[in-house]
Order: structure tokens, then C-alpha cells, then sequence
């Protein structure tokens, strides 16, 4: 794994100024269609997560024992399984599961990685040799392999499975949040900020490169269903 | 390139060394003593320690790891707690038929990808790139255990041409071990083309943009002879890149697809080795997939430094 991935094309700079490029974000999010309608599809699923007792048209632990595993009908839409428990309710419930795994890891990662990829990318030096060196380590590893064994450590849980995917996680928003420092430091407004004498830390966190840099990390946002590992062409 | 050369390689040393740290400290950080749970229950006290003075856990962590990264280093993994199989022999046991799923399904991926990536680029805004596209989409968005037990459910419950799973080694019989091959690595290697056709499709359109593409056309080249000769080669070198990665991720154990097809390989054995918590050979199989990875992604860095000469050249100023 390239500890020289090539840094990514800079996107077109946009002013700094926080509420002028929220709306750019926005005329850009409302006219790709493709990014609507999965917006669309993720407010259903945080819907039926949120309002579950509400959504679910039965009690998702109430076994139904006159019917196990039915085929759909009007009582049990999605049929049932094997306990006779109702299909549709479980995924309802299940979303809450889900969404909150996901938000909670990636949330994790990204607290985690976007410091220390900033850093990194800032300073450069040890820190980032270091840094570096053990996100190629842990990048080595295979992901649910990985997972497995922190959530070893860890114990059982929901929330201690969360963590280990969050810290399975961390490196590769390390890796991305430093391409996206690397690329950026190089620009004229962060040497007009420094010709400003502004503070190191108002550099690279405040005003200039970690809006930006920080932006592009949404973009890897995904939820962490097993399956798909983390290593994507970067 | 021999200056990239080493600066690779000596890159590699600091990175294997931090895997085996992890791996050290991951399987020292699980809970429970292992002297207490080999000399039982009833054991007394002055039992236990003779274990833990004769296994060596009474001494510091840090001669612990130099005198376990030694017997690592030659070749010593330790034995499995369930049969004491070195774990070391069965690594090599299983590591074929990892090795032989990951070739078929490379293989799956790179005949779905490359001819439909190709196309796709092409014949860019028809329906064969709007078809191609989206199939790649689901083919992301699918999970592999969904697809695996939907295959199985078709092919080996319902139509009953294949053999829903288990694993016999192609120099027994050849036939009913790509039998039994099938339907392991279209689930794999689906999942890898949907990968590489977005990949290759949007290299190629790139590298289709160029002059000198422009220039083999106005000199009056077919079309097929621009795309396969002169395009096609430039636009693979960051496919190369992937493939290669996904090759290192399919040699690490594709836990899950191995587990619904009881395909005895690396990754088969790292789920039930953690389940049953035989934790020299969590460590053996951990350690191998990460030093399998490590490897394979110098060899991709170096064949892409090959094929790329001014990836070396940049690298080399820096």
C-alpha cells in the first residue's frame, strides 16, 4: 500500500467563508440526483430507526408460533423466521442497531484519524515517519481478522464491537486526512496565513486547511458492514 | 530504480516490525491468564506460578516479545492449545487453498471487468455503459454473504448442478474441485470486478482524453487498435495497483465467504480459531495475513514503479 499514495486532484478552491460555502455544498448536493435520492433512502432507514415502536407493525421478540417461517401476507409482510418472530419489525429494530454501530465507529475513527492525519501532514518530520509507518502496519492487516481480534480484547458488546471497528478504521482517515494536508498546505492562503504570523495550530485547525481538508474526508464515510473492507484505491 | 529499490524495501523493515508488535501486544492484551487455564481449576497456587515461571510469564513484556519474535523469525509459531498442531504446518496446509480461490477469483473478476470496463469507456453515455455502471453499483452495494447464500440457494439447493460446499484439492480430482471452486470465487470475485470496471472505466476514459490517443486516431488507426495498443496499456497501470491490493486482501482469508462455502482456508481458520480461542494460532494466522499483505503490496508498489517510471522519479527526489 502506497506509503506514497499520490496525493488526490485538488478540487477548485472555495472561499473560506463558512455560510457561502455551505450553500455551494448544498446547490451542488440538490442538483446530483443520484446523491438525493440516497439521501432519500438514508432518512427513511434513520426514520424507521427513530420511530421503530411507532413503524413496526409488531413487536419484533413476540413470537407467532401458529406461523413459523411464513411466507409474506397482510399480518406479516416480510414473512417470518424460524422463532415466528415478524421479518419487517427485526429490520426496523435492526436499523437501530445499524445506524448507530455505524455513526458511533466511523464517528470514532474520524476523531481519531483527522487530528493525527493533520498533524502528520502539518508538521511532517517524525511524527509523520512514525504515524505513517504504523498506519502501513495496521492497513496490513486484514479488516474483519483485525476487528475480531481488538474486539477479543475488548470483551463482548455492542459497544465494544463499535470501538474495534472505529480503531480498524482510524488509519485510513489518518492516510486521507494527510493527503488532503499535504495537498493543501502547499496553497498561497496558507502562506498568506503564515505570512500573518498566524498560530500553527489556527493554520492547520482554525481558519484554512482543516475546513478543507476535513471536507473531503466526508466523502469516506460508509457504514461498517462487514464485508467490504477498508481498503479502497486511495 | 535501485535507490527506489532500497528506499522500499528499507521502508518494509519499521512496518513488519509494528505488525509483530501488534500482533504481540493484541494476543498478551486478552483477558485471562493462560497458566491459570492449563493448570485447572483446582490447581494450587505454587502450580500455577511453576506453569507461569516454566512458560515464561513471569518475565517483562518486553523480553517476552524479543524471545517470541525469535522463534518467529525461525520459522516457531507455537502450537495450537486445541490439537498441538504446530501452527506453523497447518498454515501451510490451508494456505493453498486460499491461494487457489484467490486465483479463481481473480481471475472471475479481471474476465467481468476488463472487457466490460473497457467498453463502458467506449461507448461512454450509451446503454452498455448505463447497464455496465449500475450492475457495478449493485455489485459494490451487494453484500458477499447475501449473494453467496442467494448462489447456493439457486445452484445447489433449487437446480442441484453444484455442490453447495466443502473443498477437494485440484490434484485429487480437478474437476470436482472447480466444482466445489465455483460459486466461492463468483461471489469474490464479482464483488472485486464491480471494483476494477468503475476503476478501469474511468482510467480509460482519462487516458482516452490524451493527445496522443487523439494523435493514433487522426493518423487514422481503427478504433480497436487505439484502445487495445495504445490506451488500454496506460489505463490498466492504476488497475494493476488495485488487483494487486485485492490480491493481498483475498491472501489475508476472505473470512466470510470461506465460512458460508466451508472452504478450509486461511480465512475459515482464523474465524474458528478465534472462536475457540486457540490464541497461538489467532496470533499465527493474524501475523501471516499482515506479513502476506506487507509483501504483496511491495510488489505491487515495485511493478507499478516498473510500469510507471515517473512514480520512481518523483519518489526518488523527494
Amino acid at each position: 500500500m502506497a506509503a506514497q499514495s499520490p496525493a488526490l486532484p485538488a478540487a477548485p478552491w472555495s472561499p473560506p467563508r463558512r455560510q457561502a460555502s455551505l450553500r455551494y455544498f448544498l446547490h451542488r448536493y440538490a442538483r446530483n440526483r443520484m446523491a438525493l435520492f440516497g439521501l432519500w433512502v438514508i432518512t427513511l432507514v434513520a426514520f424507521a430507526a427513530v420511530f421503530a415502536p411507532r413503524v413496526a407493525p409488531a413487536d419484533p421478540t413476540k413470537p407467532d408460533f401458529g406461523r413459523l417461517l411464513a411466507p409474506a401476507s397482510r399480518e406479516h409482510l416480510l414473512g417470518t423466521y424460524d422463532l415466528g418472530r415478524d421479518l419487517l419489525s427485526r429490520v426496523i429494530y435492526g436499523a437501530r442497531t445499524s445506524l448507530l454501530a455505524g455513526v458511533v465507529s466511523v464517528g470514532i475513527a474520524v476523531a481519531v484519524g483527522l487530528p493525527l492525519g493533520l498533524m502528520s501532514g502539518y508538521y511532517r518530520g517524525r511524527l509523520d515517519d512514525f504515524l505513517m509507518r504504523l498506519t502501513d502496519a495496521l492497513l496490513s492487516f486484514p479488516f474483519l481478522v483485525l476487528a475480531l481480534a481488538i474486539a477479543a480484547v475488548l470483551g463482548a458488546g455492542l459497544w465494544k464491537a463499535m470501538i474495534a471497528i472505529g480503531i480498524v478504521f482510524t488509519p485510513g482517515f489518518i492516510r486521507l486526512s494527510r493527503a488532503q494536508v499535504l495537498s493543501e498546505r502547499e496553497r498561497a492562503y496558507v502562506e498568506a496565513a503564515r505570512a500573518r504570523r498566524a498560530r500553527r495550530t489556527g493554520g492547520s485547525s482554525g481558519g484554512t486547511s482543516c475546513p478543507t481538508a476535513s471536507r473531503r474526508c466526508w466523502c469516506r464515510r460508509r457504514w461498517p458492514w462487514p464485508q467490504r473492507s477498508p481498503r479502497r484505491p486511495r | 530504480m535501485t535507490r527506489y529499490l532500497t528506499q522500499r524495501l528499507l521502508l518494509t523493515i519499521p512496518v513488519l516490525f509494528l505488525v509483530s508488535i501488534i500482533v504481540f501486544t493484541l494476543i498478551n492484551l486478552i483477558p485471562g491468564d493462560p497458566a491459570l487455564l492449563m493448570a485447572g481449576g483446582e490447581a494450587g497456587q505454587d502450580v500455577v506460578e511453576a506453569l507461569r515461571k516454566q512458560m515464561g510469564l513471569d518475565r517483562p513484556l518486553v523480553v517476552r516479545y524479543a524471545i517470541w519474535l525469535g522463534r518467529v523469525v525461525r520459522g516457531d509459531l507455537g502450537k495450537s492449545v486445541r490439537d498441538g498442531r504446530p501452527v506453523l504446518d497447518v498454515l501451510r496446509l490451508k494456505l493453498p487453498v486460499t491461494i487457489q480461490l484467490a486465483a479463481i477469483s481473480l481471475l472471475v473478476s479481471w474476465c467481468i471487468a476488463i472487457p466490460a470496463g473497457i467498453v463502458a469507456a467506449w461507448k461512454r453515455r450509451s446503454v452498455v455503459d448505463y447497464t455496465a455502471t449500475t450492475v457495478a453499483l449493485a455489485g459494490v452495494s451487494i453484500p458477499n454473504f447475501w449473494l453467496g447464500i442467494m448462489l447456493l440457494y439457486l445452484f445447489a439447493v433449487n437446480l442441484r448442478w453444484l455442490p453447495p460446499s466443502g473443498y477437494v484439492e485440484p490434484w485429487v480430482n480437478p474437476i470436482r474441485s472447480l466444482e466445489r471452486m465455483v460459486l466461492p470465487a463468483t461471489v469474490l470475485g464479482t464483488a472485486l470486478a464491480a471494483l476494477v470496471m468503475r476503476l478501469l472505466r474511468s482510467s480509460m476514459l482519462e487516458v482516452l482524453g490524451t493527445e496522443y490517443v487523439r494523435t493514433a486516431q487522426a493518423k487514422g488507426l481503427a478504433d480497436r487498435r487505439v484502445i487495445t495498443r495504445h490506451a488500454l496499456r496506460n489505463a490498466l497501470i492504476p488497475v494493476v495497483t488495485v488487483m494487486g491490493l485485492q490480491l493481498g486482501g483475498l491472501l489475508g482469508g476472505a473470512v466470510i465467504t470461506e465460512t458460508i462455502f466451508a472452504v478450509p482456508g486461511i480465512g475459515q481458520l482464523a474465524v474458528q480459531s478465534i472462536l475457540t480461542r486457540d490464541y497461538p494460532m489467532v496470533q499465527g494466522v493474524v501475523l501471516f495475513s499482515a506479513v502476506a499483505i506487507v509483501f504483496v503490496n511491495l510488489s505491487v508498489d515495485i511493478i507499478y514503479s516498473l510500469l510507471d517510471p515517473r512514480i520512481r522519479l518523483v519518489e526518488a527526489r523527494s
